[in-house]
Protein backbone atom coordinates (compact mmCIF):
# COMPACT_ATOMS: atom_id res chain seq x y z
CA UNK A 1 0.00 0.00 0.00
CA UNK A 2 1.72 2.87 -0.89
CA UNK A 3 2.21 6.00 2.14
CA UNK A 4 -0.31 9.13 1.71
CA UNK A 5 3.22 11.14 1.46
CA UNK A 6 3.42 9.07 -2.01
CA UNK A 7 0.40 9.96 -3.77
CA UNK A 8 0.57 14.16 -2.72
CA UNK A 9 2.98 16.36 -4.38
CA UNK A 10 2.40 18.03 -1.47
CA UNK A 11 0.51 18.29 2.28
CA UNK A 12 0.42 21.07 4.43
CA UNK A 13 -1.52 22.14 8.16
CA UNK A 14 -2.44 25.42 9.30
CA UNK A 15 -4.34 27.50 11.37
CA UNK A 16 -8.19 28.47 10.28
CA UNK A 17 -8.92 30.57 13.45
CA UNK A 18 -7.85 30.11 17.09
CA UNK A 19 -9.62 26.99 17.64
CA UNK A 20 -9.11 25.14 14.18
CA UNK A 21 -6.86 22.92 11.88
CA UNK A 22 -7.07 22.30 8.44
CA UNK A 23 -4.72 20.46 6.21
CA UNK A 24 -4.54 20.42 2.86
CA UNK A 25 -4.10 17.25 0.67
CA UNK A 26 -2.38 18.23 -3.19
CA UNK A 27 -2.72 14.88 -4.73
CA UNK A 28 -0.14 14.35 -7.23
CA UNK A 29 -2.12 13.79 -10.17
CA UNK A 30 -6.04 13.67 -11.11
CA UNK A 31 -6.11 9.73 -10.92
CA UNK A 32 -4.44 9.33 -7.30
CA UNK A 33 -7.22 12.03 -6.41
CA UNK A 34 -10.12 10.47 -7.84
CA UNK A 35 -8.73 7.06 -6.42
CA UNK A 36 -7.75 7.97 -2.49
CA UNK A 37 -9.86 10.98 -2.80
CA UNK A 38 -12.05 9.33 0.51
CA UNK A 39 -9.71 7.01 1.75
CA UNK A 40 -10.77 5.72 4.73
CA UNK A 41 -6.80 6.40 5.84
CA UNK A 42 -7.89 9.73 6.60
CA UNK A 43 -11.11 9.13 8.41
CA UNK A 44 -12.06 11.50 11.18
CA UNK A 45 -11.26 8.26 13.53
CA UNK A 46 -7.84 8.07 12.60
CA UNK A 47 -7.53 12.29 13.10
CA UNK A 48 -9.37 11.44 16.50
CA UNK A 49 -6.29 9.24 16.90
CA UNK A 50 -3.47 11.14 15.30
CA UNK A 51 -4.46 15.01 16.72
CA UNK A 52 -7.19 14.30 19.83
CA UNK A 53 -10.17 15.99 18.34
CA UNK A 54 -13.69 15.35 17.95
CA UNK A 55 -14.20 12.89 15.31
CA UNK A 56 -17.42 14.31 15.38
CA UNK A 57 -16.57 17.82 13.73
CA UNK A 58 -13.89 16.85 11.38
CA UNK A 59 -15.00 18.03 7.83
CA UNK A 60 -13.71 16.58 4.97
CA UNK A 61 -13.51 18.94 1.21
CA UNK A 62 -12.66 17.55 -2.02
CA UNK A 63 -12.02 20.52 -4.11
CA UNK A 64 -12.15 18.75 -7.69
CA UNK A 65 -10.28 20.95 -9.39
CA UNK A 66 -7.14 21.63 -7.77
CA UNK A 67 -7.12 17.79 -7.08
CA UNK A 68 -7.40 18.39 -3.02
CA UNK A 69 -8.97 17.33 -0.21
CA UNK A 70 -9.04 19.42 2.25
CA UNK A 71 -9.92 18.24 5.92
CA UNK A 72 -10.68 20.53 9.01
CA UNK A 73 -10.96 19.93 12.43
CA UNK A 74 -10.93 21.43 15.67
CA UNK A 75 -8.17 21.93 17.90
CA UNK A 76 -8.23 19.90 21.07
CA UNK A 77 -7.24 22.87 22.91
CA UNK A 78 -7.07 26.66 21.72
CA UNK A 79 -4.23 28.18 20.10
CA UNK A 80 -1.63 29.37 22.87
CA UNK A 81 -2.49 27.02 25.75
CA UNK A 82 0.04 26.34 28.39
CA UNK A 83 1.34 23.45 26.62
CA UNK A 84 1.04 24.49 22.83
CA UNK A 85 4.14 23.92 20.77
CA UNK A 86 2.98 24.25 17.42
CA UNK A 87 1.03 28.18 17.51
CA UNK A 88 0.28 28.13 13.64
CA UNK A 89 -0.14 24.21 13.85
CA UNK A 90 1.90 24.36 10.38
CA UNK A 91 3.58 20.96 11.49
CA UNK A 92 0.69 18.99 12.34
CA UNK A 93 0.56 18.04 8.56
CA UNK A 94 4.04 15.72 9.48
CA UNK A 95 1.98 12.99 11.10
CA UNK A 96 0.32 11.89 8.33
CA UNK A 97 2.98 11.54 5.62
CA UNK A 98 3.01 8.12 6.53
CA UNK A 99 -0.01 6.85 6.84
CA UNK A 100 -0.60 3.93 4.19
CA UNK A 101 -3.87 4.87 1.65
CA UNK A 102 -5.90 1.90 0.02
CA UNK B 1 -23.11 38.22 -21.49
CA UNK B 2 -19.79 39.64 -23.40
CA UNK B 3 -16.20 39.22 -21.86
CA UNK B 4 -16.07 43.24 -21.70
CA UNK B 5 -19.61 43.55 -20.39
CA UNK B 6 -18.58 40.99 -17.18
CA UNK B 7 -16.36 43.87 -16.16
CA UNK B 8 -18.07 46.73 -16.78
CA UNK B 9 -17.63 49.87 -14.37
CA UNK B 10 -14.98 47.81 -12.88
CA UNK B 11 -13.34 49.55 -9.37
CA UNK B 12 -10.02 48.65 -9.06
CA UNK B 13 -8.22 48.44 -5.55
CA UNK B 14 -4.19 48.72 -4.48
CA UNK B 15 -3.88 46.01 -1.87
CA UNK B 16 0.25 47.09 -1.51
CA UNK B 17 0.92 44.38 0.92
CA UNK B 18 -1.24 41.01 3.34
CA UNK B 19 0.09 43.43 6.85
CA UNK B 20 0.66 46.52 6.95
CA UNK B 21 4.17 47.27 8.46
CA UNK B 22 5.36 44.16 5.80
CA UNK B 23 6.64 46.75 3.95
CA UNK B 24 5.24 48.30 1.12
CA UNK B 25 6.74 49.19 -2.43
CA UNK B 26 6.42 52.76 -3.85
CA UNK B 27 6.94 52.03 -7.51
CA UNK B 28 4.19 48.95 -6.84
CA UNK B 29 1.70 51.39 -5.43
CA UNK B 30 2.32 53.78 -8.74
CA UNK B 31 1.63 51.32 -10.63
CA UNK B 32 -1.73 50.26 -9.25
CA UNK B 33 -2.21 54.21 -9.77
CA UNK B 34 -1.61 54.33 -13.50
CA UNK B 35 -4.01 51.54 -14.05
CA UNK B 36 -6.62 53.49 -12.61
CA UNK B 37 -7.01 52.82 -8.71
CA UNK B 38 -9.40 53.83 -7.29
CA UNK B 39 -8.31 52.89 -3.49
CA UNK B 40 -5.53 51.85 -1.52
CA UNK B 41 -6.86 49.36 1.28
CA UNK B 42 -4.84 46.96 3.45
CA UNK B 43 -5.08 45.02 6.34
CA UNK B 44 -3.12 45.71 9.70
CA UNK B 45 -4.16 42.38 11.54
CA UNK B 46 -3.84 38.93 12.53
CA UNK B 47 -5.02 36.48 15.18
CA UNK B 48 -2.34 33.89 13.61
CA UNK B 49 0.34 34.94 15.96
CA UNK B 50 -1.77 34.12 19.16
CA UNK B 51 -3.93 35.83 21.76
CA UNK B 52 -0.82 37.55 23.02
CA UNK B 53 -1.78 40.69 21.01
CA UNK B 54 -5.46 40.87 21.93
CA UNK B 55 -4.79 40.07 25.42
CA UNK B 56 -2.49 43.08 25.70
CA UNK B 57 -3.92 45.43 23.38
CA UNK B 58 -0.53 45.81 22.01
CA UNK B 59 0.88 45.74 18.30
CA UNK B 60 2.82 42.99 16.50
CA UNK B 61 4.12 44.77 14.17
CA UNK B 62 6.74 47.61 15.17
CA UNK B 63 6.61 51.26 15.37
CA UNK B 64 9.08 51.98 12.53
CA UNK B 65 7.62 49.38 10.02
CA UNK B 66 4.06 50.38 9.94
CA UNK B 67 5.38 54.18 10.14
CA UNK B 68 7.48 53.28 7.11
CA UNK B 69 4.63 51.95 4.99
CA UNK B 70 1.80 54.97 6.30
CA UNK B 71 4.66 57.26 4.76
CA UNK B 72 4.28 55.91 1.06
CA UNK B 73 0.68 54.97 1.47
CA UNK B 74 -0.30 58.12 2.59
CA UNK B 75 1.84 60.18 0.31
CA UNK B 76 0.54 58.26 -3.12
CA UNK B 77 -2.89 58.56 -1.61
CA UNK B 78 -2.41 62.05 -1.16
CA UNK B 79 -1.26 62.65 -4.33
CA UNK B 80 -3.79 60.53 -6.47
CA UNK B 81 -6.56 61.86 -4.49
CA UNK B 82 -7.72 58.70 -3.28
CA UNK B 83 -8.57 57.08 0.15
CA UNK B 84 -6.46 54.91 1.73
CA UNK B 85 -8.28 52.15 4.36
CA UNK B 86 -6.57 50.31 6.78
CA UNK B 87 -8.31 47.45 8.34
CA UNK B 88 -7.93 46.05 11.92
CA UNK B 89 -5.13 48.46 13.22
CA UNK B 90 -2.35 47.42 15.80
CA UNK B 91 -2.52 43.88 14.95
CA UNK B 92 -5.81 43.01 16.99
CA UNK B 93 -7.54 46.05 16.34
CA UNK B 94 -8.16 46.79 20.09
CA UNK B 95 -9.13 50.59 20.52
CA UNK B 96 -5.55 50.93 21.69
CA UNK B 97 -4.32 50.12 18.25
CA UNK B 98 -6.96 52.07 16.21
CA UNK B 99 -5.23 55.40 18.79
CA UNK B 100 -1.75 53.94 18.39
CA UNK B 101 -1.84 53.45 14.72
CA UNK B 102 -4.19 57.22 14.55
CA UNK B 103 -0.94 58.89 16.20
CA UNK B 104 1.52 57.05 13.86
CA UNK B 105 -0.89 58.51 11.44
CA UNK B 106 -0.83 61.97 12.57
CA UNK B 107 3.13 62.16 13.09
CA UNK B 108 3.49 61.44 8.84
CA UNK B 109 0.88 63.56 8.03
CA UNK B 110 2.59 66.32 9.79
CA UNK B 111 6.03 65.43 8.18
CA UNK B 112 4.59 65.18 4.52
CA UNK B 113 2.75 68.48 5.12
CA UNK B 114 -0.60 67.56 4.55
CA UNK B 115 -3.68 67.53 6.43
CA UNK B 116 -5.97 64.65 5.90
CA UNK B 117 -9.32 64.00 7.18
CA UNK B 118 -8.12 61.07 9.23
CA UNK B 119 -12.01 58.74 10.73
CA UNK B 120 -10.96 56.38 13.21
CA UNK B 121 -13.86 53.38 13.37
CA UNK B 122 -13.79 51.43 17.25
CA UNK B 123 -15.46 48.02 17.93
CA UNK B 124 -14.18 47.21 21.01
CA UNK B 125 -16.86 45.76 23.50
CA UNK B 126 -17.41 46.23 27.16
CA UNK B 127 -17.76 43.01 28.42
CA UNK B 128 -21.16 44.60 30.36
CA UNK B 129 -23.02 44.88 27.34
CA UNK B 130 -22.15 41.71 26.03
CA UNK B 131 -23.70 40.42 28.91
CA UNK B 132 -27.10 41.61 28.52
CA UNK B 133 -26.99 41.22 24.85
CA UNK B 134 -25.60 37.11 25.72
CA UNK B 135 -28.95 37.25 28.52
CA UNK B 136 -31.59 38.29 25.50
CA UNK B 137 -29.89 35.52 23.57
CA UNK B 138 -28.18 37.67 20.66
CA UNK B 139 -24.88 35.63 20.93
CA UNK B 140 -24.72 32.48 19.45
CA UNK B 141 -21.47 29.95 19.66
CA UNK B 142 -19.29 28.86 16.51
CA UNK B 143 -18.06 25.19 16.92
CA UNK B 144 -16.59 23.74 18.81
CA UNK B 145 -17.37 26.04 21.32
CA UNK B 146 -20.44 25.86 23.39
CA UNK B 147 -22.19 28.64 24.58
CA UNK B 148 -20.56 31.65 26.31
CA UNK B 149 -20.69 32.33 30.41
CA UNK B 150 -21.08 35.77 31.70
CA UNK B 151 -17.80 34.89 33.66
CA UNK B 152 -15.89 34.21 30.70
CA UNK B 153 -16.75 37.75 29.04
CA UNK B 154 -15.73 39.20 32.18
CA UNK B 155 -12.48 37.53 32.34
CA UNK B 156 -11.38 38.96 28.73
CA UNK B 157 -9.12 41.64 28.53
CA UNK B 158 -10.31 43.02 25.08
CA UNK B 159 -13.29 41.97 23.19
CA UNK B 160 -13.58 42.98 19.97
CA UNK B 161 -16.12 42.81 17.61
CA UNK B 162 -15.49 42.49 13.46
CA UNK B 163 -16.55 45.41 11.28
CA UNK B 164 -18.04 44.85 8.35
CA UNK B 165 -17.70 47.45 5.20
CA UNK B 166 -20.46 49.79 5.86
CA UNK B 167 -18.87 51.47 8.89
CA UNK B 168 -16.19 52.78 6.02
CA UNK B 169 -18.23 53.55 3.74
CA UNK B 170 -19.84 55.71 5.63
CA UNK B 171 -16.56 57.47 6.49
CA UNK B 172 -15.74 58.04 3.18
CA UNK B 173 -19.07 59.23 2.12
CA UNK B 174 -18.83 61.53 4.96
CA UNK B 175 -15.61 62.52 3.75
CA UNK B 176 -13.04 60.81 4.83
CA UNK B 177 -9.21 60.81 3.24
CA UNK B 178 -7.76 58.00 5.56
CA UNK B 179 -10.48 55.49 7.80
CA UNK B 180 -8.06 53.94 10.25
CA UNK B 181 -10.60 50.73 11.46
CA UNK B 182 -10.53 48.23 14.27
CA UNK B 183 -11.08 45.18 14.65
CA UNK B 184 -13.13 44.53 10.55
CA UNK B 185 -13.06 41.15 9.16
CA UNK B 186 -9.72 41.21 6.46
CA UNK B 187 -12.10 41.27 3.35
CA UNK B 188 -14.18 43.92 4.37
CA UNK B 189 -11.91 46.65 4.26
CA UNK B 190 -10.64 45.41 1.01
CA UNK B 191 -14.07 45.16 -0.52
CA UNK B 192 -15.80 48.39 1.13
CA UNK B 193 -14.93 50.83 -2.06
CA UNK B 194 -16.02 47.96 -4.49
CA UNK B 195 -19.13 47.99 -2.48
CA UNK B 196 -19.62 51.64 -2.06
CA UNK B 197 -18.95 52.23 -5.97
CA UNK B 198 -22.02 49.89 -7.21
CA UNK B 199 -19.38 46.95 -7.84
CA UNK B 200 -21.08 43.57 -7.92
CA UNK B 201 -21.31 42.43 -4.55
CA UNK B 202 -20.26 38.58 -4.65
CA UNK B 203 -17.62 40.06 -6.93
CA UNK B 204 -16.06 43.09 -4.48
CA UNK B 205 -16.00 39.98 -1.05
CA UNK B 206 -14.39 37.16 -3.61
CA UNK B 207 -11.52 39.43 -4.93
CA UNK B 208 -11.11 40.81 -1.38
CA UNK B 209 -11.01 37.17 0.08
CA UNK B 210 -8.27 35.78 -2.72
CA UNK B 211 -6.31 39.56 -2.20
CA UNK B 212 -6.46 39.90 1.57
CA UNK B 213 -2.92 38.41 2.22
CA UNK B 214 -1.66 40.71 -0.65
CA UNK B 215 1.04 38.98 -3.00
CA UNK B 216 0.40 35.22 -1.26
CA UNK B 217 -2.83 34.70 -4.01
CA UNK B 218 0.55 34.89 -6.55
CA UNK B 219 2.76 32.85 -8.74
CA UNK B 220 5.85 34.56 -6.44
CA UNK B 221 4.59 35.94 -3.24
CA UNK B 222 8.08 37.71 -2.43
CA UNK B 223 6.79 40.04 -5.24
CA UNK B 224 4.53 42.14 -3.44
CA UNK B 225 0.73 43.16 -3.44
CA UNK B 226 -2.01 42.97 -5.62
CA UNK B 227 -5.05 45.23 -7.45
CA UNK B 228 -8.17 43.66 -7.48
CA UNK B 229 -10.47 44.90 -10.34
CA UNK B 230 -14.06 44.60 -9.19
CA UNK B 231 -16.77 44.55 -12.00
CA UNK B 232 -20.46 43.86 -12.11
CA UNK B 233 -20.10 40.21 -13.08
CA UNK B 234 -16.27 39.50 -13.15
CA UNK B 235 -13.37 40.33 -10.81
CA UNK B 236 -9.72 40.15 -11.97
CA UNK B 237 -6.64 40.36 -10.05
CA UNK B 238 -3.42 41.39 -11.47
CA UNK B 239 -0.11 41.42 -9.60
CA UNK B 240 1.38 45.19 -8.96
CA UNK B 241 4.94 43.43 -9.86
CA UNK B 242 5.03 43.32 -13.49
CA UNK B 243 7.71 40.26 -13.59
CA UNK B 244 4.54 38.70 -11.56
CA UNK B 245 1.84 36.31 -12.50
CA UNK B 246 -1.43 35.46 -10.73
CA UNK B 247 -2.86 32.18 -12.45
CA UNK B 248 -6.23 30.19 -12.33
CA UNK B 249 -4.45 28.17 -10.12
CA UNK B 250 -2.93 30.27 -7.23
CA UNK B 251 -6.56 32.21 -7.47
CA UNK B 252 -8.20 29.30 -6.62
CA UNK B 253 -5.85 27.77 -4.25
CA UNK B 254 -6.08 30.60 -2.10
CA UNK B 255 -9.22 29.93 -0.75
CA UNK B 256 -7.64 26.82 0.93
CA UNK B 257 -5.27 28.83 2.61
CA UNK B 258 -6.31 29.49 6.95
CA UNK B 259 -9.86 28.61 6.10
CA UNK B 260 -11.60 25.62 7.52
CA UNK B 261 -13.88 25.53 4.47
CA UNK B 262 -12.72 26.02 0.77
CA UNK B 263 -15.78 27.45 -0.50
CA UNK B 264 -17.83 29.70 1.68
CA UNK B 265 -17.26 32.02 4.02
CA UNK B 266 -19.72 34.02 6.14
CA UNK B 267 -18.99 37.72 6.75
CA UNK B 268 -21.22 39.78 8.61
CA UNK B 269 -24.24 40.94 6.19
CA UNK B 270 -24.20 37.56 4.45
CA UNK B 271 -22.72 34.62 2.71
CA UNK B 272 -20.11 34.10 -0.20
CA UNK B 273 -20.29 30.85 -2.08
CA UNK B 274 -17.20 30.58 -4.37
CA UNK B 275 -18.00 26.43 -5.05
CA UNK B 276 -19.26 27.74 -8.72
CA UNK B 277 -16.68 29.91 -9.36
CA UNK B 278 -14.69 29.81 -12.78
CA UNK B 279 -10.89 31.10 -13.24
CA UNK B 280 -9.64 31.96 -16.54
CA UNK B 281 -6.47 33.45 -18.11
CA UNK B 282 -7.21 37.35 -19.52
CA UNK B 283 -3.74 37.62 -20.49
CA UNK B 284 -0.54 35.95 -19.04
CA UNK B 285 -0.04 37.90 -15.88
CA UNK B 286 -4.09 38.42 -15.03
CA UNK B 287 -6.67 36.12 -14.17
CA UNK B 288 -10.79 37.02 -14.33
CA UNK B 289 -12.90 35.29 -12.00
CA UNK B 290 -16.95 34.43 -12.81
CA UNK B 291 -19.62 32.28 -10.73
CA UNK B 292 -19.32 33.99 -7.56
CA UNK B 293 -22.43 34.18 -5.36
CA UNK B 294 -23.71 36.45 -2.36
CA UNK B 295 -26.50 35.42 0.11
CA UNK B 296 -27.85 38.41 1.93
CA UNK B 297 -28.05 37.33 5.50
CA UNK B 298 -29.10 38.82 9.08
CA UNK B 299 -26.45 41.15 10.66
CA UNK B 300 -23.82 39.28 12.92
CA UNK B 301 -20.24 40.10 14.03
CA UNK B 302 -17.66 37.73 15.04
CA UNK B 303 -16.34 38.25 18.49
CA UNK B 304 -12.72 37.97 19.63
CA UNK B 305 -11.71 37.49 23.14
CA UNK B 306 -8.82 36.75 25.14
CA UNK B 307 -7.51 36.94 29.08
CA UNK B 308 -4.19 36.64 30.59
CA UNK B 309 -3.76 33.52 32.35
CA UNK B 310 -1.05 31.78 34.10
CA UNK B 311 2.73 32.64 34.21
CA UNK B 312 5.73 30.38 32.47
CA UNK B 313 9.51 30.43 33.17
CA UNK B 314 11.90 28.35 31.24
CA UNK B 315 15.11 26.27 30.66
CA UNK B 316 17.06 25.30 27.97
CA UNK B 317 19.56 22.18 28.25
CA UNK B 318 21.69 20.41 25.13
CA UNK B 319 22.21 16.59 25.07
CA UNK B 320 25.25 14.72 23.11
CA UNK B 321 25.44 11.87 25.81
CA UNK B 322 24.90 8.54 23.27
CA UNK B 323 23.78 6.43 26.76
CA UNK B 324 20.67 9.03 27.17
CA UNK B 325 20.07 9.52 23.46
CA UNK B 326 19.37 5.84 23.27
CA UNK B 327 16.84 5.86 25.79
CA UNK B 328 15.56 9.08 25.41
CA UNK B 329 11.64 8.44 26.14
CA UNK B 330 12.78 6.94 29.80
CA UNK B 331 14.70 9.47 30.07
CA UNK B 332 11.48 11.91 29.59
CA UNK B 333 9.71 9.87 31.82
CA UNK B 334 12.08 9.88 34.83
CA UNK B 335 12.86 13.56 34.09
CA UNK B 336 9.12 14.63 34.44
CA UNK B 337 9.26 12.45 37.63
CA UNK B 338 11.92 13.81 39.10
CA UNK B 339 10.80 17.75 38.71
CA UNK B 340 7.35 17.51 39.57
CA UNK B 341 8.51 15.62 42.78
CA UNK B 342 11.20 18.02 43.59
CA UNK B 343 8.27 20.85 43.26
CA UNK B 344 5.69 19.19 45.31
CA UNK B 345 8.15 18.64 47.97
CA UNK B 346 9.47 22.17 47.81
CA UNK B 347 6.31 24.27 47.51
CA UNK B 348 4.16 21.78 49.63
CA UNK B 349 0.48 23.67 49.72
CA UNK B 350 2.14 26.59 47.64
CA UNK B 351 2.16 24.02 44.84
CA UNK B 352 -1.66 23.53 44.25
CA UNK B 353 -1.64 24.77 40.58
CA UNK B 354 1.48 24.40 38.29
CA UNK B 355 2.67 22.18 35.49
CA UNK B 356 5.95 20.82 34.24
CA UNK B 357 6.37 20.33 30.25
CA UNK B 358 9.40 18.77 29.03
CA UNK B 359 9.94 18.85 24.97
CA UNK B 360 12.86 16.97 23.73
CA UNK B 361 13.90 18.70 20.57
CA UNK B 362 15.21 16.36 17.86
CA UNK B 363 13.14 13.58 19.19
CA UNK B 364 9.84 14.24 19.37
CA UNK B 365 9.40 18.02 20.79
CA UNK B 366 7.27 19.27 17.94
CA UNK B 367 4.38 16.97 18.72
CA UNK B 368 4.93 15.36 22.10
CA UNK B 369 4.05 12.17 20.79
CA UNK B 370 5.58 8.92 20.62
CA UNK B 371 8.57 8.27 18.21
CA UNK B 372 7.96 4.99 16.04
CA UNK B 373 9.38 1.80 17.73
CA UNK B 374 13.02 1.24 15.45
CA UNK B 375 13.66 5.52 15.22
CA UNK B 376 17.25 6.07 15.12
CA UNK B 377 18.59 7.76 17.93
CA UNK B 378 19.74 11.19 16.97
CA UNK B 379 22.98 12.67 17.51
CA UNK B 380 21.86 15.86 19.57
CA UNK B 381 18.64 16.77 21.30
CA UNK B 382 17.36 20.37 22.73
CA UNK B 383 15.16 19.72 26.06
CA UNK B 384 13.32 22.73 27.19
CA UNK B 385 11.74 22.75 29.89
CA UNK B 386 8.47 24.77 30.78
CA UNK B 387 6.95 25.33 34.49
CA UNK B 388 3.72 27.13 34.48
CA UNK B 389 2.13 28.62 37.88
CA UNK B 390 -0.48 31.40 38.93
CA UNK B 391 2.22 33.69 39.10
CA UNK B 392 5.95 34.89 37.60
CA UNK B 393 7.44 34.69 40.95
CA UNK B 394 6.50 31.47 41.59
CA UNK B 395 7.42 30.38 38.36
CA UNK B 396 10.47 31.92 38.70
CA UNK B 397 10.93 29.71 42.20
CA UNK B 398 9.61 26.72 40.75
CA UNK B 399 12.84 26.92 37.70
CA UNK B 400 15.25 27.59 40.07
CA UNK B 401 14.23 24.62 42.17
CA UNK B 402 14.53 22.36 39.28
CA UNK B 403 17.29 24.13 38.44
CA UNK B 404 20.14 21.41 39.81
CA UNK B 405 17.77 18.53 38.62
CA UNK B 406 16.98 19.67 35.23
CA UNK B 407 20.73 19.97 34.84
CA UNK B 408 22.54 16.98 36.12
CA UNK B 409 19.84 14.11 36.89
CA UNK B 410 21.44 10.38 35.94
CA UNK B 411 19.66 8.36 33.23
CA UNK B 412 19.88 5.30 35.98
CA UNK B 413 21.03 5.32 39.47
CA UNK B 414 24.74 5.06 40.11
CA UNK B 415 26.11 7.14 37.16
CA UNK B 416 28.31 9.63 38.02
CA UNK B 417 26.59 13.00 37.80
CA UNK B 418 26.29 13.89 34.16
CA UNK B 419 26.29 17.90 33.22
CA UNK B 420 23.84 18.39 30.62
CA UNK B 421 24.72 21.67 28.12
CA UNK B 422 22.93 24.89 29.39
CA UNK B 423 23.78 27.64 27.07
CA UNK B 424 22.63 30.63 29.45
CA UNK B 425 23.30 32.11 33.12
CA UNK B 426 21.37 32.41 34.84
CA UNK B 427 19.54 29.49 33.45
CA UNK B 428 15.91 30.34 34.04
CA UNK B 429 14.08 32.53 31.63
CA UNK B 430 10.94 34.48 32.82
CA UNK B 431 8.83 34.04 30.13
CA UNK B 432 5.41 35.74 31.22
CA UNK B 433 1.95 35.43 30.70
CA UNK B 434 0.04 32.72 29.06
CA UNK B 435 -2.74 34.23 26.98
CA UNK B 436 -5.80 32.24 25.81
CA UNK B 437 -8.72 32.89 23.19
CA UNK B 438 -11.66 32.68 24.48
CA UNK B 439 -14.76 33.35 22.32
CA UNK B 440 -15.55 32.02 19.11
CA UNK B 441 -18.97 33.38 19.03
CA UNK B 442 -21.31 36.02 17.02
CA UNK B 443 -23.25 38.82 18.43
CA UNK B 444 -26.44 39.40 16.52
CA UNK B 445 -26.93 43.43 15.64
CA UNK B 446 -29.62 45.20 14.58
CA UNK B 447 -27.18 47.21 11.47
CA UNK B 448 -23.71 47.35 11.10
CA UNK B 449 -23.72 49.95 13.02
CA UNK B 450 -24.72 49.17 16.52
CA UNK B 451 -21.79 48.02 17.68
CA UNK B 452 -19.04 50.70 16.19
CA UNK B 453 -17.77 53.91 17.37
CA UNK B 454 -16.95 56.45 14.73
CA UNK B 455 -15.32 59.27 15.57
CA UNK B 456 -13.34 62.31 13.39
CA UNK B 457 -9.60 63.11 13.85
CA UNK B 458 -9.50 66.81 14.57
CA UNK B 459 -7.90 68.30 11.31
CA UNK B 460 -5.60 70.63 14.12
CA UNK B 461 -4.74 67.43 15.39
CA UNK B 462 -4.10 66.56 11.71
CA UNK B 463 -2.15 69.56 11.11
CA UNK B 464 0.33 69.02 14.69
CA UNK B 465 0.45 65.51 15.30
CA UNK B 466 4.38 65.43 15.85
CA UNK B 467 4.22 67.98 19.03
CA UNK B 468 1.27 65.65 20.03
CA UNK B 469 2.71 62.52 19.69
Amino acid sequence: MPKLSDICRHVRSKNAGPFWVTVDLFFDGEENFRRYHDTPALSPQVFARLFGTNPDLVRRIPVDNLHVVKISYPRPHPQGWMQERDMHAGQQFARLLDLEVD
Amino acid sequence: MTESAEMSDRISIIVPTGMLGGGVSRAQVQYGLRRGASAIAVDSGSTDSGPAYLARGVSKMNRESIKRDLQILMAEAHRAKIPLLVGTCGTSGTDSGVDWTRDIALEVATELGIGPKIVCLYSEQKADELIRKNSRGEITPLPPLGPISDADLKSCEHIVALMGPEPYIAALQAGADIVLGGRTTDTAVLAAVPLMRGAGVAQAWHAAKIAECGGLCTVNPSLGGVLMHVGRDAFEIEPLDIDNQCSPETLSAHLLYENSDPFTLTEPGGVLDASDAEYRWVDNRITRVTGSRWTPKPYTMKLEGARGGDFQTIMFIGIEDPEVLANLDEFHDLMQKTLTGRIRKTFGDEAVRFDVSLRIYGWNGTSGRPVPRGTVPPRDVGVMFVVTAPTQDLANRMAKACNPYFFHTPLRPGIEMPSYAFPFTPAEIPRGQVYEFVLNHVVHTSDAFELVRSVSVDPARANKGALDA
